[in-house]
């Protein structure tokens, strides 16, 4: 096919020259601006009733000057966000705003240039010499922003903003290349599948171009169903424009015609983004016709319903075709045989984000990104135990030390580090031991967790091993499809060992039971649900035996998380007397004053150990523990209207 | 309930403002959006159009977790249960949610006023433990956000039923507190 290389670039001029001008606007030497985060994170921090603040004040204060959504700086424990932009000023950077910080911003900062409200700063964007630089910060130093380029910094829902940062810069390169070129520029970049598996995509997208059969089709996989990840969320809240680049260019590469976003029903916001940049996309003849070149590919976004296993390719198709989303067997491949019998493509939405990057800055400057032997870079969303949590995008081939302690600020309140889990549900769980490993997929893999989808959550010395498993298992187990009879009944039969040993009631046998059952279910399985599922306990049996043994032979939790093995205790020697908190706090009116002492004592046969009473207890106190084994719990006081004459105590 | 006339009218015009070319699951989860659950109706009358059995649809509605078989509460709780929310003790917080709506999960409240679920993972996890509340995530939550929460509810609605100035004030209290 021939296409009208000529028009299409001048399209795309004039569609940048128009954004350009927009920008200058917003973005001139004169003109004031301010950025509200607003991706989820940022909502559920509060960025609306933010935003409100600073409408209203610009408003009282006269205030010239405009206030616009954007998405996600990755920086989720500093949210509510926001971006100033102030003539004389570099564009500054504020953390944990609420309304009335909000409000004395706008008052005391863009109103009158007096006070730039410094212990809300979190740095400057660029190089001055009044404020600290972001750059300085380990969070933003560190990193490299190369797939979140964009993100946080423009309107997601505004597609001119997208281009004037250099959106679609890479689809009129991808134009001007051709197919081949395409294929053989991203086969440089040594790009591979960031959904997971790591499968090079130059490979999948050149056996599906090669596939005479027609017409073919392209899905991008935006199922993130790895509960503790949300990197393709945030990319999808922050930057749409940037996956819609990724898509048309995989398109032009593998001759798809038509396009579809399979995106979980549990991100609302994603979905309405995605929609609106669709649709702006299709009004400027990106999609459709794009850019007048006669090459054409349209997108329909469809939405999930809530089922993990549709994150996998083969159920993936059979969701879109509107059944059970059960996997099924490969061979043949997708791009062999794939959606409604066509050749199809599913790629993440991490490595189509990424497409239209290397397309426009060239393969050299993709791998030169990353360390040693990884290309690029790897984006991780952490949570959990981390002191700064949020997502972070580094080169790959980092360390997870790197990524951790030096990027994240390490632990929670100065806790112990005990693991970070990779990889969700498939991945495991790793100790501090292995720290150092560089994280790119051959290395994890070896290490016995699993790149997945980027999902990273930090576990401290808060937290069981055991429960942990048990948890995995527990989503596993719900959500086999129950099509392979090892994945079904196997995750079953662990899920009920873990259960028991949580309870206290294991047997050393399990272990060895538990480790026969991986073996069967991984082999006997279809999918990378099930061949994965055992993942999990696997590394938790690895590195932490000692911990299950614990449970099983002392019935203890050495955490203190798993309920029937823990009792919550409150220090007679600690309390307060005085104090009400813990009693004020228990739900189920278990904590009483014992008569005698006047200490608060909770009633064991009441006590649904909520954890209310220890949080509720005041600091300087800090009275209430958890004990476990339970034999380790020292005789209290019952409780008087229980109280007879041959229970008294004997204190 | 709704009436069986106007589900299988929602079902004829989604249909035919281009329904028809999407898939099951896209019309079942157009047939949720609009009933806020899947009414026996409505699943048959879409057997009927996709050719195929009732049995059919209802497995691929169950297959799936988000769809809903019975009417939904008028305030709904997600709680998240991934991985972040999990090992932030999210179970108490569901636990919590229990035992002050006196329901279990996957329960509406016997006057219809709550509903409980679970969600797999809503993506929100540097606030865990999260709940989505009505389409709103909060986040951080903990037992005493929850009474909070629940003694404002309470306050709106006897507002709402005429309770006159005393439950506003009682009501500002409660927003104070939190």
């Amino acid at each position: 096919m021939k296409l009208d290389l000529q028009r299409a670039r001048k399209r795309f001029e004039a569609l940048v020259e128009q954004a350009r001008q927009r920008w200058q606007q917003l973005d001139g030497e004169q003109a004031i601006s301010v950025w509200v985060g607003s991706a989820t994170c940022g909502l559920a921090a509060g960025a609306r009733e933010v935003e409100q603040a600073l409408r209203e004040a610009m408003e009282q204060h006269q205030v010239p000057g405009q206030v616009m959504r954007t998405g996600c700086l990755g920086h989720c424990y500093a949210e509510p966000m926001v971006l100033v932009r102030r003539p004389g000023f570099p564009s500054l950077v504020y953390h944990h705003l609420n309304p009335a910080l909000a409000q004395a911003l706008v008052k005391n900062f863009l109103a009158s240039g007096e006070d730039p409200l410094l212990e809300y700063l979190l740095g400057a964007a660029e190089p001055n010499d009044m404020f600290p630089r972001l750059e300085d910060l380990p969070r933003f130093g560190q990193e490299t922003r190369w797939l979140l380029g964009r993100a946080g910094r423009h309107d997601p829902d505004d597609i001119f903003q997208a281009l004037a940062l250099g959106a679609y810069q890479g689809l009129l390169r991808a134009l001007e290349a051709g197919p081949q070129a395409i294929i053989d520029t991203i086969e440089q970049a040594g790009l591979r599948g960031l959904g997971g598996a790591g499968f090079p995509t130059a490979r999948k997208w050149r056996l599906c171009r090669d596939n005479p059969r027609q017409p073919h089709l392209l899905v991008c996989n935006a199922d993130e169903g790895d509960p503790g990840a949300y990197m393709d969320r945030t990319l999808l809240e922050s930057d749409p424009h940037a996956v819609l680049e990724g898509m048309i260019i995989a398109a032009l590469a593998t001759g798809a015609e038509h396009g579809y976003v399979y995106v979980r029903a549990e991100y609302p916001l994603a979905v309405e983004r995605l929609q609106r940049a669709v649709q702006q996309a299709r009004q400027q003849e990106l999609l459709g016709d794009v850019l007048g070149s006669g090459f054409s590919f349209d997108v329909e976004i469809v939405r999930g319903a809530g089922a993990f296993v549709c994150g996998e390719e083969t159920a993936m198709m059979e969701s879109l075709e509107g059944r059970r989303g059960m996997p099924r067997v490969r061979p043949p491949y997708p791009v062999e045989w794939g959606l409604h019998g066509l050749p199809t493509v599913i790629d993440n939405v991490k490595t189509l984000a990424n497409t239209g990057r290397i397309m426009d800055r060239g393969a050299e400057e993709f791998r030169k990104l990353g360390i040693g032997e990884g290309n690029g870079t790897a984006l991780f969303a952490l949570a959990g135990k981390v002191a700064n949590a949020g997502l972070v995008e580094v080169p790959m081939g980092s360390t997870l030390r790197q990524v951790i302690f030096d990027i994240c600020g390490g632990i929670q309140e100065g806790r112990q580090f005990k693991a970070v889990q990779i990889g969700g549900p498939s991945g495991g769980c790793l100790p501090e031991s292995l720290l150092d490993t560089p994280v790119d997929f051959d290395k994890l893999r070896q290490a016995g967790a699993m790149m997945g989808s980027g999902g990273m959550v930090v576990l401290d010395e808060q937290n069981c091993m055991v429960e942990t498993a048990r948890f995995f298992l527990e989503f596993t187990q719900a959500e086999s499809c129950g099509k392979c009879t090892f994945c079904r009944i196997g995750t079953r039969h662990m899920l009920d060992i873990l259960e028991r040993i949580v309870r206290g009631e294991g047997v050393l046998e399990d272990l060895d039971r538990l480790e026969r059952l991986a073996v069967d279910i991984q082999q006997g399985s279809l999918c990378n649900l099930g061949r994965t599922a055992p993942n999990p306990v696997l590394s938790a049996l690895r590195y932490f035996r000692e911990e299950f043994i614990e449970h099983i032979e002392q019935k203890k939790c050495r955490a203190g998380v798993c309920n029937e093995l823990t009792a919550y205790y409150i220090l007679p020697e600690k309390c307060a007397r005085g104090c009400d908190a813990c009693v004020g706090s228990c739900p189920v009116e278990a904590i009483f004053t014992s008569p005698k002492r006047r200490i608060k004592v909770i009633d064991q046969s009441l006590c649904t150990k909520c954890d209310s009473c220890r949080q509720a207890c005041p600091e300087e106190y800090d009275a209430v523990v958890k004990i476990s084994p339970l034999s380790e719990l020292p005789k209290s006081e019952p409780p008087p209207e229980r109280k007879t004459a041959d229970q008294e105590p004997s204190s | 309930m709704e009436d069986s006339a106007a589900i299988e009218a929602f079902i004829d015009e989604y249909l035919e403002s281009g329904g028809r070319e999407r898939n099951l699951v896209c019309a079942l989860l157009a047939v949720q959006e609009k009933f806020g659950y899947l009414p026996p109706v409505g699943m048959e009358k879409l057997a009927g159009e996709f050719k195929l059995s009732p049995a059919n649809v209802y497995g691929v509605a169950t297959f799936y977790n988000q769809f809903r078989f019975k009417p939904p509460g008028r305030h709904n709780i997600h709680v998240c249960m991934g991985t972040a929310c999990h090992i932030k003790q999210a179970s108490k917080i569901l636990d919590h949610f229990e035992r002050r709506l006196e329901i279990k999960v996957g329960e509406v409240t016997p006057d219809g006023e709550y509903g409980l679920e679970r969600v797999a993972c809503v993506g929100c996890c540097t606030l865990a433990p999260v709940a989505v509340i009505d389409g709103e995530v909060v986040g951080k939550m903990s037992t005493s956000k929850i009474d909070g929460l629940m003694l404002r509810h309470q306050m709106e609605r006897e507002r709402e039923n005429g309770a006159g100035k005393e439950a506003a004030t009682a009501r500002d209290d409660g927003e104070a507190r939190e």
